[in-house]
């Protein structure tokens, strides 16, 4: 990964004038941006925490993993404290198993108790706030955390339950219909947020 | 996938998902809550018509640990001793608003036939001598763990040699293996006398051995079938003992075989006489392995089967 350490200003506007366009696919993160997104969070995380004290960083499937290990990994070159990185996948915690055929289930890979820890979940795409919510009962069925945060790379509006993040990399303004995309050279071998148009891509919960 | 009802069904990839999906089915065993919500407000019933522990117990779980309701009915008990017909009991049962029938019959096919009459899903839990194909799965589950952790990552079978023993004629979890192993593609040698070998084997996809002793050193797997009772005043053989000298695992024969090679046993097991207590609880013994992957691997089939939309 590549945090680079020094903590970054908060961007000062938290929706950012660009104009939605209907243009077919458009950047709106590249990799520079990414990285020091992941680097303020990381700071963030510690700051709110006092600290490396009792965190668990907590991916959820596909790509909020490797951004957890990229935040441990910033949260390391900080503190020079390894934070203990998990998955929690949520499939089986869905309102939606019933409305679409039979869905792949991920992996989840509990590093330390939840019982008594701070759970930072960690994903890419904060939207409708329904996988949040099935990460949240998920997570009550692994143990008792002593609190639960949420640390998202892009929020891209339109939640259907009241859910919010607690760190967030990049408010990005979309139409309800088009689909953030997010790479990450872990599984896709580039850095890269973007937005798609509508119905090219299936519509997605995150 | 819409019913289960032969191991023949099931396309490598298919059964690379079941295997993968039962992995992480495995880990609620060790969590403080046992239960996954994915399967809330479905109903599964367990229709036996043959006596079983193992078996109808690990769907049971299996199916709780999903969150679906799970109702069992035996023949024991229940109108099917008054005389209703398999058809009559089928069509009672999904009339109640069931979504997955489990059914384990005497008679071949049973299921198959249940699968043409109702809408609910259909799993073969055993059907007479003819399959038990989530037998296989958790008996490949089970293969696969004990060689991923000598050889990491073996993703299929392919190189590996597995020796069922005992009597092929008769047994489904035999028939449902050479399927599924097959089209792992691993080897299978089938080795029993020749009276317990069944016509037109021929045709299987696998090797055949009447002597078990030239088998041993070679196999990865030796997996041992139970005799079943009624078979031994059958003729089948002379006496339990020449059964055991021939084609029990004995301690001679446990010692001969290959390093890291496994042992599974379907169960219910007779001690003594298709395997001895050396050998079933030897450390390379998977027994009870096989037992606790029964249900890891029937929560991930129930999951296949009822986890989608209809």
């Amino acid at each position: 990964m590549s945090g680079t350490g020094a903590p970054q200003a908060r961007r000062d506007d938290p929706w950012p004038g660009a104009a939605v366009s209907s243009e077919p696919s458009r950047v709106v993160m590249e990799a520079d941006q990414i990285a020091r997104a992941c680097a303020r969070i990381a700071h963030q995380i510690l700051e709110a925490n006092r600290g490396a004290e009792g965190l668990v960083l907590m991916g959820i499937p596909t790509r909020g993993v490797p951004l957890a290990h990229r935040l441990a990994t910033a949260m390391d070159q900080v503190e020079g404290v390894r934070v203990p990185v998990g998955a929690i996948d949520v499939t089986m915690y869905r309102d939606d198993l019933r409305r679409q055929p039979t869905r792949a289930v991920g992996h989840t890979d509990l590093p330390v108790e939840v019982e008594g820890s701070t759970v930072v979940l960690v994903d890419d795409v904060l939207y409708s706030g329904r996988t949040v919510r099935a990460a949240l009962d998920a997570l009550g069925d692994l143990g008792r955390p002593r609190a639960v945060r949420l640390a998202v790379l892009v929020d891209r509006g339109h939640r259907e339950l009241p859910i919010r993040a607690d760190h967030i990399g990049s408010y990005i303004p979309t139409r309800a219909g088009e689909h953030v995309s997010v790479r990450l050279t872990e599984l896709d071998g580039i850095d890269q947020v973007s937005i798609e148009p509508a119905s090219d891509a299936p519509p997605r919960e995150a | 996938m819409r019913h289960l009802l032969s191991a023949a069904d099931l396309d490598r990839h298919e059964i690379g998902e079941i295997l993968d999906l039962a992995e992480e089915m495995s880990l609620v065993q060790g969590r403080p809550v046992k239960k996954l919500p994915a399967l809330r407000g479905r109903t599964v019933v367990n229709l036996f018509f043959e006596d079983s522990t193992r078996t109808r117990s690990s769907f049971e779980i299996a199916g709780k640990w999903l969150s679906a309701d799970v109702i069992n009915i035996s023949a024991k008990g229940s109108s099917v001793s008054k005389g209703e017909s398999l058809r009559d009991t089928v069509l009672t049962v999904a009339a109640m608003g069931v979504d997955a029938l489990v059914i384990r019959h005497h008679a071949s096919g049973a299921p198959w036939q249940a699968s043409r009459w109702i809408d609910a899903h259909v799993l073969n839990a055993g059907d007479g001598t003819h399959e038990h194909p989530t037998q296989a799965l958790l008996d490949a589950f089970t293969i696969r763990r004990h060689f991923r952790n000598s050889v990491p990552d073996v993703s299929n079978f392919e190189g590996k040699t597995v020796a069922i023993v005992g009597d092929i004629t008769h047994s489904r979890v035999a028939r449902s293996n050479v399927l599924l192993l097959n089209t792992l593609g691993a080897q299978v040698i089938l080795i029993a006398p020749p009276t317990l070998l069944p016509s037109g084997i021929d045709s299987w996809p696998v090797l055949v051995c009447t002597d078990f002793d030239q088998v041993v050193p070679h196999a990865d797997v030796v997996m041992m079938l139970r005799v079943q009772r009624e078979r031994m005043s059958g003729g089948y053989f002379p006496t339990p003992r020449e059964y055991t000298i021939g084609y029990g695992l004995t301690r001679p024969r446990l010692e001969a075989m290959k390093p890291g090679a496994a042992i599974c046993h379907p169960g219910p097991m007779n001690r003594g006489l298709e395997i001895s207590a050396d050998a079933a609880d030897a450390a390379n013994s998977l027994i009870l392995d096989q037992v606790a992957a029964g249900v890891s691997v029937r929560m991930s089939v129930l999951y296949e089967l009822l986890g989608g939309a209809e």
